[in-house]
């Protein structure tokens, strides 16, 4: 493969993609509500209509709204567009009838709405466009291209400086700015060095990761090949959890599209760059989601995680230096090449650079998938973008990084959300879950969800970890039952603490954040609990 | 080999590059409490009874595993170490059912002795009262696995010394257990060499000899200590 075959490819594409559209969301949000079907009768309805019509009915990824799935879009040769929610397959030859003109008997979506106003496409820019399952569609889509650039035009070395200038920082929730990482593991001497992609997405209410995969899969191999180029890694790994088939499918597919056009494996554009992807499905621990764990997992091994250091950079995979990131940052990376780091610099806040892509969930009108600058205060994503609650109820707290972050209350929600300002007020990041409580839910029955969820995936090479959170549990369960006790309370804070800073990984040191951040914002709530 | 000065508790030391914090901390007769480390083999850092503060580093670090540095300075002994021990050997109590009055081991416990150390003298914590097998089917030696604190010690003296790999851990949390083989019972598990050596390697009562009755089970280290030093001084090279 090189560049001019590579723009032959666009271009066919491109011409046969000329005329209307209709793209039909498959990806696991909509296809939950049937959305398989609803493609087929458009599939069929729009040869039905003409045969030799220019009409073309797509399978692509995530339109974004789940909760009104499944979603349609239809983009006219002029541009217009139209998205239709709730569809069901018997809606399909009202919305082909309605591309000459006039109305489907369908609800729509405004395409105006704050919801989707307010979101910035970067990570999710070709969802919804792309079709997941053929390469030619993203190569239609400029994909590639950065590929080559970097493996023709660029050196390892400018590679990793452009994503370090970034300023990009990982995404997988700890925000470590990637470009130390890269260049961390590009200064090792080795033989050989591994390049893994975190697609072991478990925090409960996430489903960020799982979206870039199932629409966009792609751009995560793109990404990983720029990555193994910066630091000079032949192979590499796409660690995906078991529980998503989908991504699975169509990242195994993917890969074998990309080896077959010769942009993955052996003389990568025909240059002297190897690189193949190999994928490694995880068996249902949330623990290996952990770096250390992920690689004892890779490697064979039971999942649980060891001390660092050494870190992965300096030994990773079978004590070879491995870069591992998540999928979101690897998704970042064909962006920032593409368009130039200074672009990607100018988006977001001073320190947390670019947009965040999160998952929202809970009690809000609009559930579904949202790509924001970073800096975007709370206030805008849960009561604008999302709608607030869906019957006027009161918005008490927001939950961030699923079971290591914490709980934000209502009076917070102009916190900016970027690395530090979350971190400030008890909660982090974490890889995007965004759960929205309303004045109905208990706090304190938060945190005992959150603890039972760590009690269940501790790995159990740990003490603190393995039995703290049992009690923690045991804690909290005693005061939802209302047969708490004052020194419940105080025993609650001085085991969240010893959890904390005891843990070997990451786990259990966050564990007992859900319970921290409770008691510092929500400290009349534990009152209450507690029999006089 | 190079040297590196450190300083543990306020006291300067030397040490050998490439040594632990423990291994330095021994040398210089400071007690730093363990429970998973056993000399000889590989250390997992799993208990976190041996953490130390490390001056300059945001995390307590285990001292079983964490390499001397030419000028650093370690602490064992602050206020806020002592308690997060305690609790910890608060909470193993509680994990199990540690019955030290009935207990094969009794007065010959690494548990025991921990407590003590660490100056526990009551469990505030509930105790799990798990429901725990006994396996009595090896002709030699029993497991209990009401004693078990999951130290993995069994598990790495059989694959690092005796090469047998008869151990292993399954399960996660709490129900995590000490397995042999493929989880059959320890007499059926063709790997085992009956050896011993785990059962003279384990802290506790959960692997002793059979028959031992209350208080009887002493473990003998020496046959470990031989191996590990013999290796150590490459003794055994044809």
């Amino acid at each position: 493969m090189n560049l001019p075959a590579l723009h032959e490819m666009a271009t066919g594409e491109r011409r046969a993609n000329g005329g209307t559209h209709i793209h039909t969301c498959v990806a696991s949000g909509c296809l939950s509500s049937n959305s398989q079907a609803v493609h087929d009768s458009l599939t069929a309805a729009a040869v039905d209509a003409d045969p030799n019509s220019d009409v073309r009915a797509c399978a692509v990824g995530c339109l974004r709204l789940c909760s009104e799935g499944p979603l349609v879009s239809v983009t006219q040769p002029d541009g217009e567009a139209t998205l239709y929610r709730n569809v069901a397959p018997e809606h399909a030859a009202s919305i082909v009838g309605a591309l000459n003109g006039g109305d489907a008997e369908v609800d729509t979506v405004d395409p105006d709405h704050p919801f989707f106003a307010g979101q910035e496409g970067i990570v999710l820019e070709n969802s919804g466009k792309v079709e997941p399952e053929r390469i030619e569609s993203y190569v239609a889509a400029g994909g590639y291209e950065s590929l080559y650039h970097v493996v023709h035009e660029m050196t390892p070395n400018e590679v990793v400086d452009e994503v370090t200038r970034s300023g990009l920082r990982g995404r997988g929730g700890a925000g470590f700015p990637t470009g130390v990482k890269w260049a961390t593991v590009a200064k090792q001497e080795a033989a050989q060095k591994y390049v893994v992609c975190n697609a072991d997405e478990g925090d409960p209410g996430a489903f960020m990761d799982r979206s870039v995969l199932e629409s966009d899969p792609h751009r995560v191999l793109e990404g990983m090949a720029i990555s193994a180029y910066a630091v000079g890694a032949t192979q590499g790994y796409v660690y995906v959890r078991g529980e998503y088939p989908l991504a699975i499918k169509r990242l195994t597919r993917a890969i074998r599209q990309a080896r077959r056009l010769g942009v993955l494996g052996t003389q990568v554009f025909e240059s002297f760059f190897d690189f193949r992807i190999d994928i490694r499905v995880g068996a249902g621990a949330f623990v290996c989601g952990e770096e250390t764990a992920l690689i004892a997992s890779i490697e064979g091994q039971r999942g649980t995680p060891r001390p660092r250091p050494p870190f992965p950079a300096e030994s990773g995979i079978w004590g070879s230096p491995t870069l591992i990131n998540n999928v979101e940052t690897f998704a970042n990376i064909v962006p920032i090449v593409r368009e130039g780091t200074d672009w990607f610099a100018s988006i977001g806040t001073e320190k947390s650079k670019g947009t965040k892509v999160f998952a929202l969930a809970g009690k809000v009108r609009h559930t579904g998938l949202i790509e924001v600058p970073m800096g975007t205060t709370l206030q805008e994503i849960v009561i604008d973008m999302a709608g607030g609650t869906p019957d006027e109820r009161q918005v008490k707290a927001v939950q961030t990084g699923g079971p290591s972050g914490g709980c934000i209350p209502a009076s917070a929600l102009d916190t900016p959300v970027d690395y530090e300002s979350l971190a400030e007020i008890g909660s982090i990041m974490g890889s995007g879950g965004m759960i929205v409580m309303d004045d109905q839910d208990s706090m304190i029955d938060v945190a005992r969800f959150f603890m039972e969820f760590c009690m269940e995936e501790s790995c159990g090479k740990c003490a603190p970890c393995r039995i703290g959170t049992v009690q923690l549990h045991r804690l909290l369960a005693k005061l939802t039952s209302g047969n708490g006790t004052a020194a419940d309370v105080a025993a609650l804070e001085h085991l969240s603490d010893v959890v904390r800073h005891t843990s070997l990984c990451g786990l259990g040191q966050t564990a007992p954040n859900p319970v921290l951040s409770t008691l510092r914002h929500f400290p009349e709530e534990y009152e209450a609990a507690i029999t006089k | 080999m190079a040297v590196v000065t450190l300083t543990i508790n306020d006291e300067l030391t030397s040490a050998q590059e490439g040594v632990t914090v423990l291994e330095a901390a021994a040398n210089a007769d400071i007690h730093i409490p363990t429970l998973c480390h056993v000399d000889g083999v590989g250390d997992v850092g799993a208990c976190r009874v041996c953490l130390v503060e490390v001056v300059g580093e945001r995390k307590l670090q285990p001292a079983c595993m964490t390499p001397v540095r030419e000028g650093m300075v370690v602490q064992s002994e602050t206020e806020r170490l002592r308690g997060y021990r305690r609790t910890i050997v608060e909470l193993l109590f509680s994990e199990r059912n540690h019955v030290c009055s009935v207990c094969v081991a009794n007065g010959h416990c690494e548990l025991q002795d921990l407590a003590i150390d660490v100056g526990m003298d009551h469990v505030p914590y509930e105790y799990l009262y798990p429901d725990c097998d006994v396996d009595a089917t090896h002709d030699r030696f029993t497991l209990d696995h009401n004693r078990c604190v999951l130290c993995s010690r069994c598990v790495r003296v059989c694959d690092e010394i005796e090469g047998a790999h008869t151990w292993d851990v399954m399960g996660r949390g709490t129900s995590s257990r000490v397995i042999s083989d493929l989880n059959v019972p320890w007499g059926s598990a063709d790997s085992c060499t009956s050896c011993g050596k785990c059962v003279m390697a384990c802290p506790t009562g959960a692997l002793f000899t059979r028959g031992a009755a209350t208080a009887e089970m002493e473990k003998d280290r020496s046959t470990l200590a031989f191996l590990t030093r013999a290796r150590g001084k490459n003794e055994w090279v044809r």
